[in-house]
């Protein structure tokens, strides 16, 4: 157990060394010279070089690297170009829109696939099946910012239940927080919980056809204890691994619904970042939200001991 | 009549295709109904992206001022934009940018990724490292990887493909290498190792046929999202140039003026939608048809 622990962590650090060298590469070969954009207009070549020297611009790619890694450790993203303050500052202050969306993106998401994928494996090949596996193939297929506008035009437009867009804090109460988060966490979470209904059925299918799922019927057990109590549970690896493995899925699609929804989250920063070319906010946003996919499915394959108690490492 | 027309030598001879149309495609259509839909839709879509300029279509760039924000009518099918321009033509045009985007990245990806997981399936030493590097690409989100590369480079159609076939290419190559990694386990590879073939002509001769099937299945999922990858750059302003007409493009624009003219975002958003769902269905089609074994489980 803990040798496999120690390999695993030693595979994510080198996964991380890899994603960092990738984010610095881009950041080494963003075009124009950053000195000359914070010297301004009046600077003079001496002036430039003073500050490529200051800021060490000037050193071997290696060295820049091994430096601008360092300052990682020490919670620093560099700075931004456009708002002149600290790339984690920005991210930070941006973390709770983003944070509740993408929970309560989990949260519906699992909660409708789970159940819809058992039902479709229990169901299989007939028109329950069906129906399941097609909507999820047309889940799957909506781009996540044509659902979020038919929501906003159906519920809050047409029926007027719901805000258009918008963000409340928590802070501000439960209710006003919740009700800006239904829509964007629908519009969201449905490709994720198409990818989840999918897996579940393959997943509650294979469990299915094992021998003491036969048992179980055979000793009279309702088909409701059967498929939460034996299948499922049984099935419950691949869903992680799916649902991990889906939170790529989940931050790619939140930086749209941000936008579509005007959430000023970390998604909404990416997209100000790129039509102002902020390098060093682009960089630190897909560094952060590397970091946290690697450390996610991280924490599920070490869960998986967990669900499964034959797993031994 | 029937044997005749299995004969090669008349498969373009009047009788073969009638025979195609009235028996082969509804036969396929009984097996594989979403396969075969998707598979018109997506030929359509292919026609129409060919056939643009005689559908009925003005310049797509056409401004004008006059004819702002016209609801859809007669006169213009699907409105008109901001600027005046034609929705209908913008959304035909259109088509051709999410195909050849889809279409590119499918086959581009799909080249590269079969190369490099060939060669680290059959290399050792090459294994550990590609592959550390391609679970590093991987977590990256695919989407940031895509917005991070197009920021460095100007906005443009190449780059657009290029940006989101590096996206694609390490998912490639996990595939081509788990298929290559239980391919030379088989007794027919260790059979041709053992009789001296050498590794090239055991790559090309035994190992790549057999990729082939997975490889199609996994090449049209690449191309739907790559379709929809493409319209999410251009939505967010770092895809596709403002001077083309693309779908991405069209709902980008109206972002602002959503609740005032909703069929702005309406007609891109049904094009593209019916266009991901045909490639999907046709990819689930081949899947099933290719793999039955998958079939059953997925």
């Amino acid at each position: 157990m803990l040798s496999y622990i120690v390999r695993r962590l030693g595979a994510t650090v080198i996964v991380m060394v890899v994603v960092a060298f990738v984010v610095f590469s881009l950041l080494y070969l963003t075009p124009g010279d950053p000195a000359v954009v914070i010297a301004g207009d009046i600077a003079t070549e001496d002036d430039i070089k003073r500050i490529r020297q200051s800021l060490g611009l000037d050193q071997p790619f290696l060295v820049r690297f091994g430096s601008w890694v360092w300052g990682l450790f020490h919670g620093d993203l560099g700075i931004s170009i456009f708002t002149n303050l600290p790339v984690i500052k920005l991210i930070g202050q941006r973390v709770e829109p983003t944070l509740s969306l993408t929970i309560c993106t989990l949260i519906v998401a699992i909660l409708t696939s789970v159940p819809l994928g058992t039902l479709a494996a229990a169901r299989a090949e007939t028109k329950t099946d069906r129906t399941i596996m097609g909507l999820s193939v047309l889940g799957f297929s909506l781009p996540v910012f044509v659902l979020a506008y038919i929501l906003i035009l159906v519920f809050s437009l047409q029926l007027g239940l719901l805000p258009v867009q918008g963000y409340r804090s928590i802070s501000e109460g439960i209710w006003p927080w919740l009700k800006h988060l239904i829509l964007p966490s629908l519009a969201l979470g449905t490709v994720y919980a198409a990818l989840i209904t999918r897996i579940t059925r393959a997943s509650v299918l294979d469990v299915l056809a094992q021998d003491y799922i036969r048992t179980a019927q055979a000793k009279g057990l309702k088909e409701r204890d059967i498929l939460t109590k034996h299948a499922l549970k049984n099935a419950a690896v691949p869903i992680i691994t799916i649902i991990g493995i889906g939170i790529g899925l989940l931050i790619s699609g939140a930086v749209v619904t941000e936008t579509v929804f005007a959430i000023p989250g970390i998604g909404r920063l990416t997209v100000d970042a790129i039509l102002r070319r902020d390098y060093p906010v682009i960089q630190g946003v897909i560094l952060i939200f590397s970091a946290v996919y690697v450390l996610i499915n991280l924490a599920i394959d070490l869960s998986y001991v967990f669900f499964d108690p034959r797993i031994r490492y | 009549m029937t044997t005749a027309s299995l004969d090669p030598t008349s498969r373009f001879s009047f009788g073969y295709v009638r025979q195609y149309v009235t028996e082969r495609i509804p036969a396929l259509y009984r097996r594989y109904p979403f396969a075969v839909i998707g598979a018109f839709v997506l030929l359509a879509m292919i026609l129409i992206a060919i056939l643009a300029p005689i559908l009925g279509t003005v310049d797509p760039q056409a401004v004008t001022p006059s004819n702002r924000l016209k609801h859809p009518s007669w006169q213009f099918w699907f409105g008109t934009d901001a600027l005046g321009r034609d929705v209908y033509s913008r959304v035909i045009y259109g088509a051709r940018v999410s195909l050849v985007v889809g279409i590119c990245v499918a086959i581009l990806s799909t080249l590269i990724g079969l190369a490099i997981g060939l060669i680290t399936g059959f290399v050792r030493w090459l294994d550990a490292i590609v592959m550390r590097i391609m679970d590093g690409l991987m977590s990256i989100p695919s989407i940031l990887l895509a917005i991070a590369l197009m920021a460095l480079t100007k906005a443009s159609i190449e780059n657009v493909i290029v940006a989101i076939t590096l996206a694609e290419v390490p998912r490639v190559v996990r595939l081509v290498r788990s298929l290559v990694l239980s391919l030379r386990e088989q007794p027919y590879v260790e059979a041709a190792t053992a009789a001296g073939t050498p590794l090239i002509t055991t790559l090309v001769r035994h190992i790549l046929p057999n990729t082939i099937a997975p490889l199609l299945v996994q090449a049209t999922y690449i191309c739907a999202s790559a379709m929809i990858t493409e319209a999410i750059l251009s939505f967010i302003g770092a895809g596709t140039p403002p001077n083309i007409p693309s779908w991405g493009n069209i709902m980008a624009e109206a972002r602002s003026l959503f609740q005032l003219a909703g069929y702005l975002i309406l007609f891109p958003s049904l094009f593209l939608s019916a266009t991901v769902l045909a490639v999907n269905y046709l990819g689930d089609g081949l899947r099933d048809a290719l793999d039955p074994r998958l079939s059953r489980r997925m």
